[in-house]
């Protein structure tokens, strides 16, 4: 039972942690232009990371 | 475009100064590959001033700051054009309108519910285990479910923000819409689910409540990204229509200035390639000019000074002068914009089929859910039983089916006839396509080519004279070179604008033009052209604008299918006939007004006919706009385009039948899910009415319901992938 307090809890905050991380990435604008990053990557001379 | 060729102060509208940077958008046409993008963006950082560049491959837009005072669009655009891509500024309005904050809002909303549905289900399935039997002590429970409601219930506050907020809209205007129920539901089952807990009671509905909007989540962001994607191609298309004239000041200077500021009077320069800005008398300069979009006709007219032009007309050959003698507002187009307003208001009263089911659905539920509670509390359950009751049936009839048995349906199809060059605008507009029953085309540009073919004419004459040809402006020229294929072109080639060009031909002195500038008699037509080489006798080639290859068996099917079709052409009346009789139409009507078009839609409209327009040009727009729904080749005008509710790439009409077989089949799969949800809820509701549901049934029967309906749609896009 104190098990499952603890256990409980903290498996609620691991998925907390990936909520944030997805908010923190729409926000971010990293869905904005999926065709163009995937072009992004491969070229050093473009401006890398999302648009400001 | 003339842009690039305007002085930049024309363009100073379209920068977006916030203090610290100058920002400018150009909607960019053509880039597909990332090494396009690297190409935009090296091209606008090498440009002075610029601090940063971003090409949006997924948008088409490139977005270039740079510092105060010196950003400059007109050589951007310049830089871009250079690089063989078409660019236009986007209006900072139209791009600050873009961004999609509705819809980062919904998927955040969303992932929450997500999140939400997924944990709360560790606390919850022991306690549905529970509920079969197995050892689960109350405390345990009772201990579960506050975990439960502790992470649930902020979750659904914040996951069903957009359904409070639309319902509560929707009832301050006094009326009640979809949201309305699904708000009361999930408010009363965190109530309820609370109170048993404190209780200590096995029926909380924390789980349920979550999913629940998990699910119409799902229904509603599909829904959002249908209309977003619509919205954007209709706004990259009034992007591309940058409303520009050039104006020729006292000096004879050329200024660009927004078509809104000509005044009647003003001299205004017309390019070849370019459209009349507003109507105007020829005042000097002598060109062909393509009336098609005003009136339908195909075959270019000559015009030369005092000639009148009306909004709209392209100037093919050569650069016109014009007087303007109406502002814009007052030019043929404005009338025309005006009539579209009129048939897109109509329009927009159309009732959609989720909103008549939502019609019958609300009061249905709630009272049944109030009975059940009156009813039972009259009966001896007590008042805790009888609203525990009342909210199991409130859960289990939820509209999760009913929110997704449309959205699910229209974004299948729509991406089904999107991968076969069909952009449908709207979900309504698949409604309205499955509706129709007559279709009305458009001759000029919708079934023929819309651009003047050779006829009948000796293969080594064509040869002979395509040298000539291929140095030419003319669209007749242009026919004749494109009936040759591709070669050489004659030497010393002087073009003279309005008559025709002359150039040397296998040594000889040779002419290609009107009947006058090689010496010959005119046989009265203007689809003509005339070839002499040296002395020898003038030879005639005759032109015709020729129907599409497909048409008649496109035609052919339609009729089949069901469909009454008739034709409404601008061109005259013989050439309407010849076309409907080739074609195997028995009803068309020729030197048809864009109001007249309109007025036949009108007519049919109050006969009971449900009419498809299907239509290119500017004449068309009005009636476009009236139809019951409309269709509009990919290489229609913009505004007949936007008025459309769906556009087909390439022209070819074999789109018309495969739209409007998707559009019935939408509907057939619409209504399939309609009545599954209602055959569902009439299971579900006396179930729940007797205290059948627990926890654990509503929530299998919920995303058991909504699943269905989602496989069921996609049975639309599997059809597709197999043909």
């Amino acid at each position: 039972m104190n098990l499952l307090l603890f256990l409980g809890p903290f498996s609620v905050g691991l998925g907390l942690l990936g909520l944030g991380a997805f908010a923190w990435s729409l926000r971010d604008g990293q869905y904005d232009d999926p065709k163009g990053d995937a072009g992004r990557i491969l070229d050093d001379h473009l401006s890398q990371g999302p648009a400001d | 475009m003339t842009d690039a060729a305007l002085p930049s102060p024309a363009l100073d509208a379209f920068i977006r100064r916030d203090g610290k940077t100058d920002r400018v958008e150009l909607l960019i046409k053509g880039a597909h590959c990332a090494s396009c993008m690297t190409r935009i963006e090296r091209a606008a950082k090498a440009m002075p001033g610029v601090a940063t560049a971003r090409f949006n491959l997924t948008t088409g837009k490139l977005s270039v700051a740079s510092e105060t005072g010196r950003a400059d669009p007109a050589r951007l655009i310049e830089a871009v054009t250079a690089l063989g891509f078409t660019a236009v500024p986007y209006d900072p309005a139209e791009a600050l309108a873009e961004d999609d904050r509705t819809g980062r809002e919904l998927v955040l909303a969303l992932g929450v519910a997500g999140f939400g549905a997924m944990n709360v289900m560790m606390f919850t399935v022991p306690v549905w285990a529970g509920l079969f039997g197995q050892e689960l002590g109350p405390e345990t429970r009772t201990v579960l479910l506050w975990l439960a409601a502790l992470v649930a219930a902020p979750c659904a506050l914040f996951a069903g923000m957009p359904f409070f907020r639309s319902a509560f809209a929707s009832l301050r205007k006094g009326k009640a819409n979809m949201d309305v129920p699904i708000s009361i539901g999930v408010l009363l089952t965190l109530a309820v689910s609370f109170s048993e807990t404190a209780l200590g009671g096995p029926h909380a509905y924390f789980d349920a409540a979550v999913m629940l909007l998990f699910l119409l989540l799902i229904g509603r962001y599909l829904d959002h990204r249908l209309r977003r994607n619509a919205r954007s191609a209709a706004r990259h298309l009034l992007a591309l229509q940058v409303p520009m004239a050039v104006r020729l000041d006292g000096r004879g200077v050329r200024h660009g200035v927004p078509v809104a500021e000509v005044m009647p009077g003003d001299l205004l320069a017309v390019p070849a390639g370019e459209r009349a800005p507003v109507d105007g008398l020829v005042e000097r300069g002598s060109s062909e000019v393509d009336n098609s979009l005003i009136s339908g006709e195909c075959l270019p007219v000559s015009v030369g000074p005092g000639a009148k032009l009306y909004a709209g007309a392209l100037n093919q050959s050569g650069e016109l002068i014009l007087r303007a003698l109406a502002a814009s507002q007052d030019s043929a187009i404005a009338a025309i914009a005006r009539l579209m307003e009129a048939g897109t208001q109509s329009r927009s009263a159309y009732v959609r089929l989720a909103d008549k089911a939502a019609a019958i659905y609300v009061p249905v539920v709630h009272s049944v859910a109030l009975m059940t509670f009156a009813g039972g509390w009259l009966l001896g359950l007590g008042p805790r039983e009888a609203l525990l009751r009342a909210a199991a049936v409130l859960i289990v009839t939820c509209p999760c089916a009913l929110g997704l048995a449309v959205p699910a349906v229209q974004v299948a199809a729509s991406g089904r006839l999107f991968r076969k060059g069909v952009l449908v605008k709207s979900g309504a507009a698949f409604e309205r396509l499955s509706e129709v029953d007559s279709i009305f085309f458009d001759k000029t540009g919708v079934l023929t080519q819309g651009r003047p073919q050779l006829i009948g004419a000796d293969p080594a004459l064509v040869a002979l004279a395509a040298p000539l040809a291929r140095g030419s402006h003319h669209p007749l020229a242009k026919a004749l070179a494109d009936a040759a294929g591709p070669g050489m072109a004659a030497n010393n080639i002087v073009e003279t604008a309005g008559s025709g060009v002359e150039g040397i031909v296998k040594g000889r002195r040779a002419r290609l033009g009107r009947a006058e500038f090689v010496g010959a008699v005119s046989e009265g037509s203007a689809t003509e052209l005339w070839f002499a080489l040296g002395a020898e006798e003038p030879i005639r080639f005759a032109f015709h604008d020729a129907l599409r290859p497909e048409a008649v068996s496109v035609l052919q099917e339609l009729r089949r299918m069901g469909y009454r079709l008739a034709l409404l052409s601008g061109d005259v009346p013989a050439a309407a006939r010849s076309a409907a009789e080739a074609l195997g139409l028995d009803e068309w009507h020729g030197a048809m007004t864009p109001a007249g078009k309109a007025a036949m839609i009108d007519r049919a409209k109050a006969a009971g006919h449900k009419v498809l327009m299907v239509g290119d040009g500017l004449n068309d727009a009005a009636a476009l706009a009236k139809a019951h729904a409309s269709m509009a080749p990919g290489a229609a005008i913009e505004a007949s385009q936007n008025a459309a509710d769906c556009v087909y790439a390439g022209g070819n009409l074999s789109a018309i039948p495969l739209t409007l077989t998707i559009a019935r089949q939408t509907r057939k799969r619409a209504v399939e899910n309609f009545t599954f949800a209602a055959l569902y809820n009439a299971v579900a509701t006396p179930a729940a009415m007797i205290g059948l549901v627990n926890p654990f049934i509503a929530a299998l029967a919920m995303s058991g319901s909504s699943l269905v309906v989602t496989l069921n749609a996609l049975r639309i896009s599997f059809a597709g992938r197999r043909a």
